[in-house]
């Protein structure tokens, strides 16, 4: 029989941690209460976005969208708007200053600035099912490039098209595919680095959970391009999910023949496993990455040699981030011509942001590059809770720095975004009020990679923890001016001289602080004030 | 999988998430307010979704809507086809839903005599 209703139901972790399974099964009760089961199909997706708002469910085919559903609420859907069409007013979305209620997920100011090219199945389809892939155009992209494409040809549209990584050095996607298909040296391997280690992201978690047939697409098509049989997905173990759905969408394609031998009854075999790490924010760096693959320590080794020439096994390796992956079946379909005049002049296309922080609407976005700050704080993130001042943007995660109120008309891109200090980085983007202490957050970041540190080299082991016990003496008041000094001139040296880049970024986030608030710093040294409110707390 | 299987499985997958998202060729909106309950709308509905599913049509959404206003035509269905003007047809019953179904949806034929309006 054919469906009246098809419920999308947000499946991504965040959706289901808030309860969105319990809603899911009484609303599967109360659809049999009312025979009408035949009628409605529920499809769990991938995540939509806007978690801040979850469970949230999409009743099309008239789009309404439904948010912070409780179990109870299944009554309501049922018997109001499933059965009789009308609408369930209490559950719909009200625009947080004009307190205007939306009714169609489209309309929300949140979705209306996105454009999604790398989460485009992401809340859309059943990420369990390769036929929905497939009705999305999935697998067409790597039937295009088996039959009618060279492996040089991928790689030209790759590099015309001027998609960067995204796991944070923003390095040429198309130049790395050539390095590795030139490199000699027999046996070659296809890396997708989900290691995703950054406070506060989770991009590359949600293209897993709600569209992983796309990064098993396009590593196949890397592995056809570079020359490369053999693929690694290398998984936190903390995204059990993720795994989950990994592992499900694998044996989907193997059985598919998708994957294994001569797939497409081409003269190309590819295959595919996951390797699950334990979570070291390190064992996102590539070479410490490829040491784990092998079995052993996750600690990084000095570059060159660069995994393209020789990486995992001593072999020349690709490895690429989980949202770099997921542009390129996009790219292929729809040509680097289309890709190249998204974004700005050198950053090209999306980019998956994590807006965490002070601000209303926390959640995942995607806009092309070159979005401003402000639109993304004020539009898409629907400004700061309680009307709080805004103060400072903190991007880049650890290995990034802050964009304070002057700059809020900066556009983020690789290059606007360096030029003030900090790094897009895997895109995690915190918002902070007047509420937010620069030290505290200095200190809360160079925690972080100190702790993470691998303590192979003394730059980053030592340094970091000298860079830190300064930092706590301002907190507490007790530090000296000529401290700051030595924290830059520390901060400086660490960069130069550490092994990798959790060491030679470690300091970005306490320089640019002190770069943009110096004042904060010399209050607290001087006056034994935190404006914020944040420290000296204890001496009450 | 071969590229034939491919491309038959995209088009069959393609329609279904397409009318997933509101995009069909016509869409058929049941009046279920409380009246049109009482009429027989419920009755006109699974009608309609019968006869779709047994003509193998994939390209018509059916929905439903509260009280259009026009109590004494229930059961009515709006009809709403891109680029035409919406149509309505009343009082109806599964018999006359399902010669819609055939002579509008299929052949692309209004019924006149079920028409109430056509603004
Ligand atoms: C400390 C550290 C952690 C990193 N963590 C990640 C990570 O979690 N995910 C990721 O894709 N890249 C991470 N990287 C970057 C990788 O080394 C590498 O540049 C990236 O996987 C290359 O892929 P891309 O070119 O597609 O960005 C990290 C780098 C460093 C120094």
């Amino acid at each position: 029989m054919a469906k009246i209703y098809n419920l999308l139901l947000c499946a991504g972790a965040s959706c289901i941690s808030s309860g969105g399974y319990s809603f899911r099964d009484k609303l599967v009760e109360e659809l049999k209460k009312h025979n009408i089961e035949n009628m409605v199909n529920i499809v769990e997706t991938g995540c939509v976005g806007i978690c801040e708002l979850g469970p949230v469910v999409i009743v099309y085919p008239d789009g309404v969208f439904y948010k912070k559903l409780k179990p109870e609420d299944a009554k309501d859907i049922v018997e109001e708007h499933l059965l009789k069409g009308r609408v369930v007013g209490r559950l719909l979305y009200k625009e947080k200053d004009s307190e205007k209620i939306v009714q169609q997920a489209s309309q929300i100011p949140f979705f209306q600035k996105q454009l999604k090219i790398v989460l485009r199945n992401c809340g859309i389809i059943n990420p369990e099912s390769l036929e929905e892939y497939i009705g999305k155009d999935g697998y067409s992209a790597l039937a295009k490039v088996l039959t009618e494409m060279k492996p040089e040809d991928v790689i030209k549209e790759i590099k015309d098209s001027g998609l960067r990584g995204r796991g944070g050095a923003g390095f040429p996607t198309g130049l790395k595919w050539e390095l590795v298909r030139n490199s000699k040296g027999g046996e070659k391997y296809v890396i997708c680095n989900a290691d995703e280690g950054d406070p506060g992201a989770f991009m590359d978690r949600s293209v897993l959970e709600g569209d992983p047939f796309s990064v098993i697409e396009a590593m196949t098509i890397a592995g056809y391009a570079v020359g490369a049989k053999q693929g690694y997905i290398y998984v936190r173990a903390e995204y059990p999910l993720a795994i989950k759905r990994l592992r499900s969408a694998i044996k989907k394609a193997y059985e598919e023949n998708l994957l294994g031998k001569n797939i497409f009854g081409q003269n190309f075999d590819f295959d595919l496993e996951i390797r699950v790490g334990a979570g070291a924010f390190v064992c996102g760096e590539e070479t410490a990455l490829m040491h784990s693959v092998e079995g052993q320590r996750g600690t990084p080794s000095p570059k060159p040699p660069f995994p393209a020439d020789r990486g995992l096994f001593g072999k020349p390796t690709l490895i690429n981030n989980v949202e770099t992956y997921a542009n390129v079946c996009q790219i292929i379909l729809k040509g680097s011509k289309w890709f190249s005049s998204i974004g700005t002049e050198k950053s090209k296309g999306t980019k998956v942001f994590a807006l965490a922080g002070a601000i209303n609407n926390t959640g995942l976005v995607e806009v092309p590059m070159g979005t401003t700050l402000k639109e993304m704080v004020y539009e898409i993130g629907g400004g700061l809770p309680n009307d709080k001042k805004f103060k400072a943007a903190q991007i880049g995660g650890p290995s990034g720095g802050c964009i304070p109120e002057e700059y809020i008309d900066t556009p983020l891109d690789y290059e606007s975004v360096k030029k003030l200090g900090t790094i897009i980085g895997s895109g995690g983007l915190i918002v902070m009020s007047e509420d937010t202490c620069m030290v505290d957050l200095a200190k809360y970041f160079l925690e972080f990679t100190q702790d993470e540190s691998c303590g192979k080299c003394p730059s980053c082991r030592i340094g970091t923890k000298k860079m830190l016990e300064i930092l706590n003496r301002i907190s507490k008041g007790r530090a000296k001016v000529e401290e700051l000094d030595l924290l830059i001139h520390l901060g400086e040296q660490i960069s130069k001289t550490a092994l990798c880049g959790l060491g030679q970024t470690a300091p970005n986030p306490v320089l640019s602080t002190l770069k943009y608030f110096k004042d904060e710093y010399l209050e607290h040294i001087n006056e034994k004030k935190c404006r914020a409110g944040v420290c000296f707390k204890k001496k009450k | 999988m071969k590229l034939e299987d491919l491309k038959k499985i995209r088009e069959k997958m393609e329609k279904e998430t397409n009318l997933r998202e509101g995009k069909g060729r016509i869409k058929a909106v049941v009046g279920m307010g409380t009246c049109g309950i009482a009429a027989g709308a419920r009755e006109v509905l699974s009608a309609l979704l019968d006869e779709i599913s047994k003509r193998n049509i994939t390209d018509i959404i059916i929905t439903q809507s509260g009280c259009r206003g026009l109590c004494d035509r229930e059961p009515i269905v709006d009809i709403y086809e891109e680029g035409k003007e919406m149509i309505t047809y009343g009082n109806l019953t599964p018999e006359k839903a399902r010669r819609i179904v055939a002579e509008h949806f299929v052949n692309g034929n209004i019924v006149k005599d079920l028409l109430v309006s056509s603004k």
